[in-house]
């Protein structure tokens, strides 16, 4: 799993009110080189949560993102240093072992051999 | 300009779509103008499109799966002297920077739905020597490649009906469809195959339809081996599935052979995400919406494969109370899964696509209908922020057609849409017994034929209010 899916995920058990964002419990993280595609990640800077990206970076252990979103001048500027660490952070990070876990419940989503299962049981429907 | 385009003879109803949809990825912004040639149905390989430059024309039929050549039209005639003249009487100005010296050229004969000899064809190419060739004849690698196109006044052949009159065209190609493609991605080589992956030249039409291309982000919810998704990262897309079954999504038949296998074995780069969940109560935070630049599925609508949705079979089925699982048996616990019926899934489906779409986003879906219905008006979903701007009918038996819908996002995401959605989920899982019984095609589809004996006597009075081709892919 990326950081791009885990950016867009949340809890959705039944009332749950603070599903996002799921906390990363990582026991595997691995590295895999992605081409570098800078509209497509100008396109999605715009849906990003920012704090959220931050952080589930940080804790697959990349702190090289600013804390504070970057403006429009830098997604739009030639430097690419920036898109870099972006493409990096969202694209090349994967949670290969480990699990999401639920900030309001607990609640584990475990994810196994890169795959989030975010199935409900039945009673969290 | 005007342009002479024609098509394979496969696939009748997919043909003009795919053409229209391209039209709009490579700029056209216009809906396109068609013309037939005089005398001719509709189900004709030839038709005339107008287009406005080459480049189009040529980049829409390089893209195509259908489009066996777009040609620059300089004649055409019901018989030979008729396209001499008309030959004779396109302007020069057109004509002679094909013909100089420096250049190479080829001629081809081509014909639909009869056969020339070899003497046959050299006799009719050699009849053109009132065009001032000048180039070289080359016929390996010409700069340019001329056909010249036949037919003949037939009976009724390969089912199309009778053409009235005999017509010829000769035209310099512009552009030709990229055919190879499909044998490379033909399912019988894919490593990882499930009982309803898509059809490779379907998977490519349907990614056509979606203008799936380079740097835009395309979702496939009902995922499964990842065939449709195959055919979107071939043109450049990047790509995110999901499924329910996670057997399917993580495991696959082993470590090389999986969804992602299927995409390392053409060379294309790996979903960005694959995921298990429920399309029925999706886990997307709240506030993410227009993402999504095409959704391309296949859903699940219980002829070959059902749908599964959460929330426990027998709870949804009302035989037992809601339960809770206990907590020692949370780790690991495999939830039940409800029935999902298909009209359930196509409002969650249209809900996805009205919430993740970006504006002009398309929503390209394969929709089951039964053919007796046909006759009478077939009604297909709608959705406030919808526009449908395509339907492809594909007949699977006598009793029932799947039709490929394609749908343009032309209305933001609403709160009033949210709301209604909201109130609708609600709905199918109060009555999810009756909803299940509405819109269920399986029975319909295997239901026992009635009485054989009298369906023989009709049959010979009765005919068929819609005409069908013979074959399983025309």
């Amino acid at each position: 799993m990326r950081l791009i899916t885990h950016n867009m995920l949340s809890c959705n058990i039944k009332g749950v009110k603070n599903g996002f964002p799921l906390k990363i419990e990582a026991e595997k993280v691995i590295e895999k080189e992605v081409d570098f595609n800078p509209d497509f990640l100008r396109h999605m800077f715009a849906k990003i949560e920012w704090k959220a990206l931050v952080e589930a970076a940080r804790s697959m252990g990349y702190a090289e993102l600013p804390e504070d979103s970057p403006d429009a001048t830098v997604i739009e500027s030639a430097d690419e240093t920036f898109l870099r660490k972006l493409h990096h952070a969202l694209l090349e990070l994967h949670l290969e072992e480990g699990a999401l876990v639920c900030p309001e419940t607990g609640r584990k989503f475990p994810v196994n051999k890169g795959i989030p299962n975010m199935l409900l049981h039945e009673d969290e429907v | 300009m005007w342009f002479l385009c024609v098509f394979y003879h496969r696939l009748l109803d997919f043909r003009k779509p795919e053409v229209e949809a391209l039209a709009e990825l490579f700029g056209e912004d216009e809906s396109l103008q068609w013309r037939l040639p005089e005398h001719h149905h509709n189900d004709t390989p030839f038709h005339f499109v107008q287009l406005s430059s080459e480049e189009i024309a040529q980049n829409i039929a390089k893209r195509s799966i259908l489009v066996k050549g777009m040609y620059e039209l300089w004649g055409e005639g019901t018989c030979y002297e008729e396209l001499k003249e008309s030959i004779q009487s396109f302007p020069d100005s057109r004509k002679l920077p094909f013909l100089t010296s420096d250049s190479t050229f080829r001629i081809s004969v081509e014909t639909f739905g009869k056969a020339l000899t070899f003497d046959e064809q050299k006799e009719r190419i050699h009849s053109l020597t009132y065009i001032p060739f000048e180039g070289k004849v080359n016929l390996k690698n010409p700069d340019h490649n001329f056909f010249l196109m036949e037919m003949d006044e037939s009976e009724e052949s390969n089912g199309l009906p009778p053409i009235v009159q005999r017509r010829i065209f000769f035209g310099r190609e512009v552009g030709f469809a990229d055919r190879k493609l499909l044998p490379t991605f033909q399912l019988k080589s894919r490593t990882y195959l499930g009982p309803t992956a898509m059809d490779a030249e379907m998977a490519f039409l349907m990614a056509n339809q979606a203008n799936a291309a380079s740097g835009k982000l395309v979702y496939d919810p009902f995922v499964g081996t990842g065939s449709i998704l195959v055919s979107a990262a071939r043109f450049g897309a990047m790509t995110m599935g999901a499924d329910i079954d996670i057997r399917v999504v993580r495991d696959g038949r082993g470590p090389d052979c999986n969804v992602w296998s299927n995409f390392k074995q053409y060379g294309l780069p790996a979903p960005v995400a694959l995921l298990r969940m429920d399309n029925n109560v999706p886990p997307w935070r709240s506030g993410l919406k227009e993402i999504f630049d095409a959704i391309i599925c296949d859903p699940p609508y219980g002829v070959r494969a059902g749908g599964r949705k959460s929330g426990g079979r027998k709870i949804l089925r009302g035989t037992v109370d809601p339960y809770t699982v206990p907590e020692d048996k949370r780790t690991g616990h495999i939830p039940s899964t409800g029935a999902y019926s298909l009209v359930e899934c196509v409002h969650d489906l249209l809900h996805l696509a009205a919430r993740m779409l970006v504006m002009k986003g398309r929503l390209v879906f394969f929709f089951p209908v039964l053919r007796d219905e046909c006759g009478s008006e077939v009604k297909f979903p709608e959705h406030p922020c919808f526009k449908l701007v395509a339907v492809s009918e594909q007949i699977l038996s006598s009793r029932y057609s799947r039709v490929l819908l394609t749908m343009v996002k032309v209305e933001p995401y609403s709160d009033e849409v949210e709301e209604a959605a909201r109130l609708m989920h609600l709905e199918f899982r109060e009555n999810h017994l009756k909803w299940l019984e509405e819109g269920n095609i399986h029975s319909s589809v295997f239901k026992p034929s009635t009485d054989s004996s009298q369906i023989q006597t009709e049959s010979k009075t009765f005919k068929d209010p819609k005409p069908k081709y013979r074959g399983k892919y025309v």
